[in-house]
């Protein structure tokens, strides 16, 4: 049998890397992989077409009650960590940004790189769509900064690009932009810029060591859900993806392995 | 029907059903168009009765959140494919002239060929292409803060429907009979004044039927903009936003579809934008086919 | 005051630039592809699994997923089609219902690509539970096709002169016997290159796809018609958009496949119709 693995886009490059890994090593296992975005994976879940879905966030309750209702019991495990870089074009000035900055960035309160210390120019806010995992965790913990009362909304005329990649080109060659990405998408020829939680500092660029230590303020649990307690090729392959081989492979990507104990 | 001696009980029924069969393809259009719009409507109505109407009618997108808004939406592709009809209606019908009334025969012979390519380079490639190579070159020649806009939307998809508008307003052009320009050269017209004053006006009906499938052409359109126009919801309504980001209907279909839950409320919505893009398309394509019949000659052009 | 002549010679300047305005950007974009997409073709390209995350290795399973459709919508599209055509030609009279089936053919020409994905999504991946397949995928695209078919074949069939039908029933022949082994024959030409210039626009198209049938990586070629596949529109949307360090040589090497597939399908029709107008027997 094929096992579905479908979902997040920021994890799917990992996904078919684990894939190709695992076919590699076992010839008669059959595992097809798919993007979409977390909530397309979720999604998939509830309607019971997929045996693992990816997701960078966490499932919400509400998809767990509709879950449920179609007989499904949502198993969720934690299968890696992720840094959320924020990006600029290499040119531009700005090193360090506070928490409460990016937010104002991407609300709209501010809109112009000279307001944080850079040039005189427009922000161009860039985006993942809705149905990403990344953007419903970005929008709660740097948008709302963690505050579950906080109503705050992406400023309308944010662009949402069809994904990661998408935010990474535009990136690369727009001096005025700004994104937002897993770790595992940054490049070289992209911007990393520090941020801190208040403008006193310290500030902390995105890096694998410092999600670790628990310093960079904006990481997040990567998750897989399988439709119910799994069984068969599918336990298996969920085994293998927590061990060693596959938690290297999670490296490799730029992402983080998971840790036993959270940090 | 005239029945041949040899004609056997066992041919006669088969006959017979093959007819059937044919006369059952006929109708499958009708049947198909009539189950489209039905099933668009049976999982796109729950979101009139699920979502207020006013929620529908707010100014914000952000379907994960409950805010329906579906005038940025409509707003974007409104923009977007007028913005395409302005490149697209001179353009295609000057084209039109040049193949039908100006380019001499070896040039012409080239030349519609050539335009039927650009009517099958697949949108994605169009869209990768403006991605890549059109936006950056939009955004430093016309000094905006990002070449994702609509006016590089709109640009691209006036491109995509010239195929369409030039080869039915050729077709019109070339309906219009010899006798009208002779008359207008034997007056002592220039060739042009022929084209210009005779010509033109005598094919303006199917000049706008070419416009009309154009447009419908470009409303439709979904890869291409959602990979130029930025996606974002924003409010389009002057001018100057053609400069700036838009989502258009088709592209947030696209882009969201994958991720509903069957039966959830931002599933109903989904549907019922794509409802409203069928309704919009039906009423654009019926004004066009009132006059198109009359223009149809090469009909795998006009539906190309 | 401008002399005549002159404003026709600047009518006719304005108008010819305006044809080139047109023109050259198609040769641009396909001269563009062709130069920063031959370098990544290869036999290996063409005929090998993706490997390293899609950055390496071939198109090979996408390549045979868009073929897999292709055949797909020609199955649905073609009978129906072609059927469809013979009723509208030979068999329908000049009534309300033929008006209606005529409005209906062009309604469904002007479908956008993306509500015949929706509704491809909504009857035969969820309702009638065929999965995300290319089952679910060859129909949406075949319906979508229809309208292209049965007027291209329609034309065709009407261009056959009447006095070939005349013959063959004053000889004793039904009518479908005549359809059959004469006019049909006939307009073969035409209604293959109307069969072509369709598949041509379904082998092109991602939006009907997308959530039909459409995947990112399969370990293996689709075994049955109810798997999913990869498909080259959909591979070439996700390795420019999702996939990052993706060798830009690649993107616009499936691109360039894409393109040659599909205008080579676009030459293949031409050339039917030359020989098909040259060689009539009318």
């Amino acid at each position: 049998m094929t096992i579905q693995n479908k979902g997040s886009d920021t994890m799917v490059n990992l996904a078919l890397a684990w894939a190709e890994r695992y076919q590699a090593l076992y010839p008669e296992a059959r595992i097809a992989v798919t993007g979409g975005g977390s909530g397309t994976g979720i999604a998939a879940l509830i309607n019971n077409n997929v045996h693992l879905a990816n997701a960078s966030r966490r499932i919400k309750d509400e998809e767990i009650a509709s879950a449920r209702a179609n007989g499904i019991d949502p198993q969720e495990y934690i299968i890696a960590h992720d840094a959320i870089a924020i990006i600029v074009h290499p040119s531009n000035p700005v090193d360090q940004l506070t928490l409460q900055q990016i937010s104002d960035i991407y609300s709209g309160k501010i809109t112009n790189w000279r307001e944080v210390g850079g040039e005189d120019r427009p922000i161009v806010r860039l985006s993942r769509e809705t149905n990403s995992g990344t953007h419903v965790y970005f929008l709660e913990a740097v948008v709302r900064m963690n505050d579950p009362h906080n109503r705050t909304l992406f400023s309308p005329d944010t662009l949402l690009l069809p994904s990661s990649e998408g935010i990474g080109a535009e990136v690369r060659l727009n001096p005025n932009a700004i994104g937002y990405d897993g770790l595992g998408y940054v490049t070289g020829d992209m911007k990393i810029v520090a941020v801190g939680l208040d403008a006193a500092g310290p500030f902390w660029p995105a890096s694998v060591e410092l999600v670790t230590s628990g310093d960079y303020p904006i990481s997040r649990d990567m998750f897989i859900y399988a439709a119910g307690v799994p069984e068969g090729p599918v336990a298996v392959y969920l085994a293998w993806l927590m061990g060693p081989e596959a938690q290297k492979i999670v490296l490799d990507l730029g992402f983080v392995p998971y840790q036993a104990e959270a940090p | 029907m005239n029945v041949a001696p040899s004609h056997s009980k066992s041919q006669a029924w088969l006959e017979f059903l093959i007819e059937r069969a044919i006369q059952i393809a006929g109708i499958s259009a009708i049947v198909l168009v009539a189950l489209i719009f039905f099933f668009l409507i049976r999982e796109g109505a729950p979101a009139f009765t699920t979502v207020p109407l006013t929620s529908l009618l707010v100014t914000r997108w952000y379907p994960i959140e409950g805010y329906y808004g579906l005038l940025p939406l409509v707003l974007g592709s409104l923009i977007v494919t007028v913005g395409a009809a302005i490149f697209a209606l001179p353009l295609g019908l000057m084209t039109a002239i040049f193949v039908g009334e100006i380019a001499p025969s070896w040039v012409r012979d080239i030349l519609k060929p050539f335009i039927e390519v650009l009517a099958g380079i697949p949108s994605v490639v169009i869209g990768f292409i403006g991605m890549v190579a059109l936006s950056p070159l939009i955004r430093v020649a016309l000094d905006i803060p990002t070449g994702l806009t609509a006016f590089t939307g709109a640009l691209l998809l006036a491109w995509m429907a010239l195929p369409t508008i030039v080869s039915v307003a050729e077709d019109a052009l070339d309906a219009v009979p010899a006798t009208y320009r002779d008359a207008g050269l034997a007056l002592g017209m220039t060739r042009w004044q022929v084209i210009w004053k005779i010509v033109v006006p005598a094919a303006r009906t199917g000049v706008l039927t070419a416009l009309m499938l154009g447009v419908g052409r470009a409303i439709g359109e979904t890869m291409t903009v959602m990979m130029v126009t930025g996606n974002a919801p924003r409010l389009a309504l002057t001018p100057r936003d053609l400069f700036l980001p838009v989502r258009t209907m088709t592209a947030t279909i696209a882009a969201e579809m994958g991720e509903v839950a069957q039966g959830s409320q931002h599933y109903f919505v989904l549907f019922a934008v794509g409802l409203t893009l069928f309704v919009i398309t039906f009423i654009v394509n019926m004004a066009a086919a009132a006059v198109v019949f009359r223009q149809v000659k090469r009909a795998e052009r006009v539906l190309s | 005051m401008i002399s005549r002549q002159l404003t026709q010679r600047i009518a006719f300047t304005v108008i010819t630039l305006a044809a080139l305005l047109v023109v050259l950007p198609i040769l641009a974009i396909v001269v563009y592809i062709v130069i920063e997409g031959v370098s990544a073709i290869s036999w290996e390209f063409l005929t090998a699994m993706p490997r390293d995350g899609m950055k390496a290795g071939g198109i090979w399973p996408a390549i045979v997923g868009t073929l897999w459709l292709t055949l797909g919508t020609a199955v649905v599209a073609v009978p129906i089609g072609v059927g469809a055509a013979i009723y509208l030609s030979e068999y329908a009279g000049d009534n309300t219902l033929t008006r209606a089936i005529r409005i209906a053919i062009i309604n469904l020409a002007g479908i956008p690509s993306v509500v015949f994905g929706l509704f491809g999504l909504g009857l035969f991946v969820i309702f009638l539970q065929f999965g995300t397949s290319i089952l679910a995928g060859s129909l949406t695209l075949g319906i979508m096709t229809l309208p292209i078919i049965i007027s291209t074949a329609e034309e065709s069939l009407r261009a056959v002169p009447q006095s070939f039908r005349v013959v063959s029933i004053s000889l004793g022949g039904t009518r479908w016997q005549t359809i059959q082994r004469v006019v049909l024959p006939q307009a073969l030409p035409g209604i293959i290159t109307g069969i072509i210039l369709g598949l041509e626009r379904a082998a092109g198209e991602t939006a009907p796809i997308l959530f039909t049938v459409a995947a990112f990586f399969l370990p293996r070629l689709p075994q049955s018609m109810f798997d999913q596949t990869m498909a080259l529109p959909y591979h070439l949307f996700v390795i420019s958009t999702q996939v990052p360090g993706m060798p830009v040589r690649i993107q616009y090497g499936t691109a360039l496949v894409l393109l040659i597939f599909v205008l080579s399908m676009n030459v293949v029709a031409t050339l039917i119709r030359r020989r098909y107008r040259s060689q009539r027997f009318w």
